[in-house]
């Protein structure tokens, strides 16, 4: 069997991974995938740490933060669509209108 | 097969009585005309004074439910009631503005009321998964509020950049709370502290969870270095949105901050109490420093709304000592609501100043305040001199309490620069009070029932609570006892 720490040492690497994206990426959309991908990182951690423990805690609560983010996909992306014919672009670069 | 026990819905009632007021609602609305929204309006305020009805009867009750998933206590029953005021104020500083901005629609009541579920059920979870959702049920609402002058470009920004923010920091908070699980095997708030002190928790690991935590919580309440989306979500988002979400989404966030680090991790106070002390420094200093440098009222109250957030985190350095740690919540909570009471009268005031696409927002627009609208002008510097702490406004008050706790635990560094920075502040507060009185100007304001009960009813209770502080203090402090 695989040890803990592997899967662990791999949700950490898709956690930095996803926050590099947000950080250095400039397209909305990519951003927000990253950000999917850091919930998904924190989704691997919990199954894993779940199935060395043998607590279903950690299952379920991968369901929620499945339903949250699909929440959030909706809102997310009704927002990018209504930027987008504003602006014509989802380059957060250009979205710059306030500032100071 | 376990059985479905009804008592388990007794803590949440005042929850689910506003859940289902806000999904009838979002289908009355349906049936209610255009031009008279205000109904709608109505109808959101009688499901919050109904709940407020309900969160009043729960006084003094304490008790779990669904496993210890939700909690009631003092300190839920508080912040619930102190929340759905929250939500009254943010629903009738809108209804004039709404309609005169051109943006009045039905479903802003419903997602206010969407949103201020998701702050009471933050102030009574018990468990990380319950804050997690909590979060995320206030939050998503929000992001829809902010960018509800839809086609503004300005409300469309301040929308997509909360809504980034706000799931990047939602994803710290979710990684920090799997750590927490993978260290304590727990995500029960009462089990994580109990983890910790039998020693089967993974303490590294756990540090780590909660450091985690923390920056998604920082993101939340607006503490610096999270701070940036702040000043452009406040300014690019309708005036009465910004003021809801200054306040409801800063008490709901140090509410769960204040259970989860008081019952979870108070052993983790050694390495987390200066972080947090650096955090409020760090916070108190850029906030009044960078307001100084504003023309835009919205932006200069803005960062006046991240400093408070540093005062409050005050509140926090004292977590870890258990004779102290009540008074500091205490005081935090009172600062909560004379942050929110002075919040909501100062943003009323510029809600009634403002004018379509955005003009009336400078400084200069004040200008002769004080001889066109004597009653506004007074009620605003009474706003001003609480925000500045100037003696013997209910701003001071709080201060003094936070202070006095923070020098209880020894950090006296961290009280002095809560007085040099309340300094700072008091420039550009004041400098507000000296363009409405000393400059000559013509400023326009709008005058409508509603709004004009807001901030007089506000300006009211800062005046009479700056000569009975004790009394609210004492109130906070019954409701701490319960927490603890």
């Amino acid at each position: 069997m695989v040890p803990v720490t592997y899967y662990v040492a791999l949700s950490a690497v898709l956690f930095i991974i996803g926050a590099m994206g947000v950080l250095v990426r400039r397209n909305a959309l990519i951003i927000f995938m990253s950000v999917e991908l850091m919930l998904n990182a924190a989704n691997l951690a919990f199954v894993a740490f779940a199935s060395v423990n043998n607590i279903l805690d950690g299952q379920i609560f991968v369901f929620f933060i499945i339903a949250v983010a699909a929440a959030e996909v909706a809102v997310g992306l009704a927002l990018i669509v209504a930027i987008f014919r504003t602006k014509k672009s989802i380059d957060v670069d250009q979205i710059n209108m306030l500032k100071g | 097969m376990i059985q479905f026990d009804i008592n388990n819905l007794k803590p949440i009632l005042p929850l689910i009585v506003l859940t289902v007021w806000a999904v009838a609602l979002l289908l009355v609305d349906l049936f209610i005309p255009k031009e008279r929204k205000g109904l709608t309006a109505l109808l959101a305020a009688a499901g919050l004074a109904l709940t407020i009805g309900f969160a009043l009867a729960q006084t003094g009750q304490t008790g779990l439910g669904f496993n210890g998933m939700v909690v009631l206590d003092g300190f839920s029953t508080f912040l619930n009631v102190l929340l759905l005021v929250t939500g009254l104020m943010g629903i009738s500083l809108a209804y004039g503005y709404l309609k005169r901005m051109g943006i009045e629609r039905g479903e802003y009541y419903s997602l206010i009321l969407f949103s201020i579920v998701g702050m009471m059920l933050m102030a009574q979870a018990a468990d990380l998964i319950v804050v997690f959702i909590a979060l995320e049920l206030l939050s998503i609402p929000l992001y829809v509020l902010a960018a509800f002058a839809n086609t503004n470009a300005a409300s469309e920004e301040a929308g997509i950049k909360y809504f980034l923010l706000g799931a990047f920091s939602g994803g710290f908070v979710v990684y920090g709370i799997a750590l927490v699980f993978g260290a304590t095997q727990t995500t029960a708030i009462i089990e994580i502290a109990a983890a910790a002190q039998a020693g089967t928790a993974n303490i590294p690991l756990m540090l780590a969870g909660s450091a985690l935590i923390m920056v998604g919580f920082g993101f939340k309440v607006a503490a610096v270095p999270f701070h940036m989306w702040t000043p452009d979500v406040y300014q690019g988002a309708p005036t009465p949105v910004t003021a809801f979400m200054a306040a409801g989404a800063k008490i709901a966030g140090f509410a769960a901050l204040m259970r989860v680090f008081s019952t979870a991790f108070p052993s983790l106070a050694a390495d987390l109490t200066p972080v947090l002390a650096i955090l409020a420094a760090l916070t108190m200093i850029v906030g009044n420093v960078v307001a100084v440098a504003q023309t835009n009222v919205k932006r200069m109250l803005a960062y006046s709304s991240i400093a408070h957030a540093g005062y409050i985190l005050m509140a926090f350095v004292a977590f870890g000592n258990p004779e102290v740690a009540p008074t500091a919540i205490a005081a935090g909570i009172f600062y909560l609501v004379t942050y929110a009471v002075t919040n909501f009268g100062s943003w009323g005031i510029v809600i009634a100043l403002e004018e379509a696409e955005g003009k009336g927002l400078e400084l200069d627009d004040y200008a002769g305040l004080g001889r066109k609208n004597p009653l506004m002008a007074a009620a605003m510097t009474v706003f001003m001199f609480s925000l500045a702490g100037i003696p013997p406004t209910l701003g001071l008050w709080g201060k003094i309490y936070l202070f006095s706790a923070v020098v209880a635990v020894d950090f006296y560094w961290l009280a002095i620069i809560g007085v040099l920075t309340s300094l700072i502040s008091a420039f550009y507060y004041l400098r507000l009070v000296v363009i409405m009185y000393m400059k000559d100007g013509e400023p326009k304001t709008t005058s409508e029932w509603w709004l004009n009960l807001s901030w007089i009813s506000m300006a009211a209770i800062t005046v009479i609570l700056s000569f009975i502080p004790a009394f609210l203090f004492g109130w906070a402090s019954e409701a701490v006892m319960k927490l603890f």
